[in-house]
């Protein structure tokens, strides 16, 4: 569905994407694990063109996005839906307006329908009543459910979810797994998920890739990685602060 | 000493690189306006709510900055008249600097510092919070969405405002001129009507509408290419603010010289 070719990425002088290989594969779940500031959003954001690589190729159903003029990228995007590290939600407009965003841009419904379409998608992830508030006045992780309400509200084929449960409290990260991994198998979407949850990796993800100084060095099902004998693999699914990755 | 040299010559070559890459980012981004402005859908609710910040957000201080110019460019003309005996024509001298000069550029100034400034600040934080990138990937052209609204609002306002600028600058002087300094009535009007005519008005309205461009186009420029958090969307308004305003000035050189 998404391939990844030798893909570099630098930086000024930092080297973020070094000769990066992954393939997505359509109607899954692949959860990209890796430290803190590896690069993992980077990698994000060339799946939607966003960025563009210094040299490699992305390719999206068989298409190279990063050949592509802006017109045909655009065309492209409409099957994307993306959940942005910090929410990304416009603070100008209200929660209504924000979901309704994509809504209003692409399709002729009515207001009625939409604010129907918009107060389903808010009650799945757990909102309700919250649709005149500004996103000011929403709290992080509240941002974050409006986020994912509006990265889906156009019934994507492609969902891209930058951390979705970083920041919220147990219960409601239980619950925000289970809206992704229902809306993938329902809908059969295809899924990249960066996530830091360890209990999520299991849960939610049919495959992991793990993304360690600029390479994907390890790729499979969950029980394959828990499996591997790569140390920083191990290292880094034990949380441990032994081994190849160090802390400064 | 060889050493030395290469590393003046990479350096202006440096700059010479980023000043070439930063107007071809401009004109860049003017064409794609350009397109953009002129291809439906028409953001009609933008365009009315930028041109209320634009324009009725600006009316008090426009107003404000006519009035005391055309007030004390009368007091000022009045004294250097005064030794001429040539006080009659205080109306018509306040009146030709606010039409062609005045007017157009102190609204400019003043809505650059107002509006301008907000452009570069609102759309940085934009950029740098992701809002921009939200828009690129729900398929939405930003330029489309937050820039050509904005554009549309200066080249549209900055006029309008102006002729808020020159009528009460205007009044100004003939309170000052007529009221206080007991200036013939008659004879102010009448020199200020032969002296003044339908073309210094026109002018100085294509001058505005040239400075709002600037100021919108500017703003917007600025606000687009933040990058660096807080800290840069202060550096982008600053900038947005110096730069509009200097270009301004510069370009009512050329462009009274090009009209009259
Ligand atoms: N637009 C940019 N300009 C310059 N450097 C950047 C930019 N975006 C990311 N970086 C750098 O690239 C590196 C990787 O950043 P990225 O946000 O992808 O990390 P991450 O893996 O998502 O981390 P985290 O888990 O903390 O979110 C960082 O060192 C960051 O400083
Ligand atoms: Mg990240």
């Amino acid at each position: 569905m998404i391939e990844l070719f030798d893909l570099h990425k630098s930086f000024g002088k930092q080297k973020v994407l070094d000769g990066l290989n992954l393939t997505i594969r359509g109607g899954m779940t692949t959860m990209i694990i890796g430290r803190s500031g590896g690069g993992k959003s980077v990698l994000l954001k060339h799946m939607i063109g966003l960025l563009r690589p210094d040299s490699g190729s992305v390719v999206v159903c068989g298409k190279d996005i990063t050949r592509m003029n802006d017109r045909d990228l655009n065309e492209e995007r409409k099957k994307f839906g993306m959940l942005f590290q910090e929410a990304a939600l416009f603070d100008s407009m209200n929660v209504l307006e924000n979901v309704a965003f994509p809504l209003r841009e692409h399709t002729k419904k009515k207001d009625s329908e939409i604010r129907r379409i918009v107060r389903d998608r808010l009650y799945d992830v757990g909102l309700s009543g919250v649709e005149e508030k500004m996103p000011s006045e929403l709290s992080g992780g509240m941002k974050k459910r409006v986020g994912l309400a509006r990265a889906l509200v156009m019934q994507p084929e492609i969902v891209l979810f930058d951390e979705p449960t970083t920041g919220l409290d147990p219960v409601m990260s239980e619950a925000i797994d289970r809206l992704i991994s229902d809306t993938q198998r329902n809908f059969n979407l295809t899924c990249v998920v960066i996530s830091h949850d360890l209990k999520s990796i299991f849960t939610v993800a049919h495959r992991i890739a793990m993304l360690y100084e600029g390479k994907i060095i390890a790729e499979g099902t969950p029980d394959e990685l828990k499996q591997s004998d790569n140390d920083v693999v191990k290292q880094f699914l034990k949380g441990s602060l032994e081994g190849p990755i160090s802390v400064m | 000493m060889i050493g030395s040299i290469f590393a003046v010559l990479d350096r202006t070559g440096r700059s010479v690189i980023h000043v070439l890459e930063e107007l071809g980012g401009m004109l860049f981004l003017f064409v794609s306006i350009a397109r953009w402005a002129v291809s439906p859908p028409f953001k009609i609710r933008q365009i009315m709510k930028q041109m209320e910040f634009v324009g009725v957000k600006s009316l008090f201080v426009v107003i404000l900055t006519g009035l005391f110019t055309g007030m004390v460019s009368a007091l000022q003309g009045y004294h250097g008249f005064k030794m001429f005996s040539a006080e009659s024509l205080v109306g018509s001298t306040v009146a030709l600097a606010m039409t062609r000069e005045l007017g157009p550029v102190l609204t400019s100034l003043m809505v650059t510092a107002r509006a301008g400034s907000a452009m570069a600040a609102e759309l940085g934080t934009m950029k740098v919070t992701e809002q921009i990138d939200a828009l690129y990937v729900m398929a939405s052209n930003p330029v489309k969405h937050l820039i050509v609204p904005r554009v549309i609002a200066g080249v549209i306002m900055l006029p309008a405002l102006t002729i808020v600028s020159d009528f009460v600058g205007i009044f100004g002087s003939y309170f000052v001129g007529v009221g206080l300094l007991d200036i013939n009535k008659g004879m102010f009007i009448r020199n200020m009507t032969k002296f003044v005519d339908l073309g210094d008005i026109y002018n100085g309205l294509v001058k505005a509408a040239v400075f709002g461009l600037i100021l919108s186009f500017i703003g917007c420029y600025k606000g687009f290419k933040t990058t660096g958090g807080a800290e840069g969307v202060g550096k982008a308004t600053t900038e947005a603010v110096v730069i509009s305003a200097i270009t301004i000035l510069i370009c009512d050189y050329f462009l009274t010289a090009l009209m009259f």
